[in-house]
């Protein structure tokens, strides 16, 4: 009886896996295929192999360029994001200020705020930022890579300094105790002691974090409106439909290249990732 | 691949914090500029923009020129917004929606695969490997991932099915369309955080649940359930300012018009484009704000229980 439950079971959750993978492989499959076979035999057929859609969609869409503002977006955004929140859990799990409570919350409550709620004031004065024409090209802080970098780190902030502080809470008392006995300042403990400790927690929050701020999408689309050609992959895929992206089968090619840098992560670092959602929310 | 190596900080002796001594004045330098740095970052770009926010849906502005050009209206902003802007309601009725369905789909069916799975069933891994998949995909390119399924002309749906819809066009439907492909990222995430959940289940409450001859069903509600509890509230948290968030399918999809409307995107067409209705575009916005606001106290208050038992 029990065995035959659990053979259903199996059998079930079988199906539903395959039709969550469903959508993804469709994209694969059909990202190789001819259109002009497609068109003539409709999609629910088989043939026309090729893989010129990747090549048309690499070479048409400049899809090259949009990766390179990815990784111009994502890497010192990540770099900071985490820096930044390291000071602050440093703090927030070391000492017992009256003011610690206050901060998480600040930090956290700004996290959870909608992005959207915030869009003039940040439009508006991104828009007064001079900027000089060496750092951004349109002269101010609007349409700038700069811009996009702050209000990414600013609201990623919350999140990693609770999970970082939370981590740092479980290391020993005793390794501060034993450094203060040597003399070692606040910025060696926090640098030399501290920090080396939660590698693993950093691992995760970079792996998450460099996945969620390639896929944003709201502040890169606003703020960089204007500029088209700045946009990081995930919102230039908005502007390439239709423009470049003719058909589907080009559509899903450009769909899987702009898919694969995150599903590279998700197959090498899936411990890291996983971790790094677990680790906020359960103990959130 | 398996869900959590990483020891998750527990109730455990609480390490690093003491009493604080007064610092050499080095030190204490230090640890001003540790915690001003990141502060300075998210009280200026989050927390001043949000007051202002409040402040400029009270005026009405293009925002070309400075800030001497707001006339200040009152709630006026907030009364055109119910009275007569027409997509208000559509979109907070799509809000809502959205967030039923995201509680009755999705959530709960992550809540069950992560039941399910979470019993070492075979090809468990593989099967969560599938459910999560999506959770690193953008939802822009969830839109464009699905629009394979849905296009009328060469969508696999209308083939397969011999149907003739627009699924991301028809207003009648295409709301659902959009829900579907949130439901297909959504799942897993929520799968994700109550698997690592059940992980903290004390498995000798399950067998002496089983000795007692409890039914699964039994056992469920009243071993796990009450364990998943703060589990559950902060899912409720997350799928709620989701729900409120919501912008970037429909974005993608076609801007947050036609059956789509919702809060979030409303914000964004008044300000962006041609529109630039700057003390309008406000108001909605603060309209978001309070009401994430209820959900964020809610979660602050659950965060710091925790902190305070520790």
């Amino acid at each position: 009886m029990n065995k035959n439950r659990g053979a259903i079971a199996t059998v079930c959750m079988g199906v539903l896996a395959l039709i969550w993978l469903f959508p993804l492989l469709w994209a694969v499959l059909n990202s190789f295929r001819d259109y002009a076979y497609t068109q003539a035999h409709g999609y629910a057929s088989f043939g026309g192999w090729t893989l010129q859609n990747y090549v048309d969609v690499w070479q048409n869409a400049e899809l090259g360029k949009y990766f390179v503002n990815s990784v111009i977006i994502t890497v010192p955004a990540v770099v900071l994001t985490l820096f930044l929140s390291s000071l602050a859990a440093f703090v927030l799990a070391r000492f017992s200020y009256r003011f610690n409570l206050a901060l998480l919350g600040i930090f956290l409550a700004a996290n959870l705020l909608p992005p959207q709620a915030l869009l003039v004031p940040v439009f508006r004065m991104y828009r007064e930022v001079p900027l000089p024409m060496a750092m951004s090209d349109t002269g101010h802080l609007l349409g700038s890579y700069w811009g996009l970098i702050g209000i990414n780190v600013a609201f990623q902030i919350g999140f990693c300094t609770f999970v970082l502080s939370n981590y740092m809470k479980t290391l020993p008392i005793e390794i501060y105790e034993s450094a203060e006995v040597d003399g070692a300042s606040v910025w060696r403990q926090y640098w030399q002691l501290t920090m080396p400790l939660v590698r693993p927690a950093l691992a995760a929050l970079a792996t998450l974090q460099t996945t969620w701020i390639y896929n944003e999408f709201f502040w890169a689309t606003v703020l960089l409106g204007g500029q088209g050609d700045k946009f990081p992959i995930t919102s230039a895929l908005n502007n390439l439909r239709g423009q470049f992206f003719t058909d589907y089968n080009l559509l899903s090619a450009g769909s899987v290249l702009i898919a694969l840098p995150v599903l590279l992560v998700f197959f090498v670092l899936q411990k890291h990732f996983v971790a790094g959602l677990t680790l906020g929310s359960t103990k959130g | 691949m398996s869900v959590p190596e990483l020891p998750v900080p527990e109730a455990a002796p609480r390490g690093g914090r003491r009493p604080s001594r007064r610092l050499p004045w080095r030190d204490r330098v230090v640890v001003l500029v540790m915690v001003a740095l990141p502060a300075v970052f998210v009280i200026a770009l989050v927390w001043v923009p949000a007051v202002l926010s409040v402040i400029l849906s009270f005026g009405a502005w293009n925002g070309i020129g400075d800030v001497s050009t707001i006339q200040w209206i009152g709630t006026q902003n907030y009364r055109d917004i119910v009275e007569i802007y027409p997509p208000f309601w559509p979109a907070i009725r799509h809000n809502l929606i959205w967030l039923a369905f995201l509680f009755l789909g999705p959530t709960l069916l992550g809540m069950f695969l992560a039941v399910v799975l979470d019993r070492n069933m075979r090809f468990s891994r593989f099967y969560q490997t599938a459910f999560y998949l999506p959770v690193v995909l953008s939802l822009a390119l969830t839109g464009f991932i699905w629009q394979l399924m849905y296009s009328r002309d060469q969508g696999l749906i209308n083939q397969v099915f011999g149907t003739d819809t627009d699924w991301y066009g028809d207003p009648s439907v295409n709301l659902w369309a959009a829900l579907v492909a949130t439901a297909w990222r959504h799942t897993g995430y929520i799968m994700l955080i109550y698997l690592a959940g059940l992980k903290g289940v004390d498995s000798s409450l399950r067998e002496a649940a089983a000795v007692d001859g409890a039914s699964e069903a039994k056992t469920f509600f009243q071993v796990i359930f009450p364990v998943m509890r703060p589990i559950n509230m902060i899912v409720v948290v997350i799928v709620v300012i989701e729900s409120i968030r919501a912008f970037d399918l429909v974005w993608v999809i076609n801007r947050g018009t036609n059956g789509l409307e919702l809060i979030g995107a409303l914000v964004a067409q008044n300000v962006v484009g041609e529109a630039s209705r700057y003390g309008f575009g406000s108001a909605l916005a603060v309209i978001m704000m309070v009401i994430s606001s209820v959900f964020i106290t809610l979660y602050l208050r659950v965060v710091f229980r925790q902190e305070r038992e520790r």
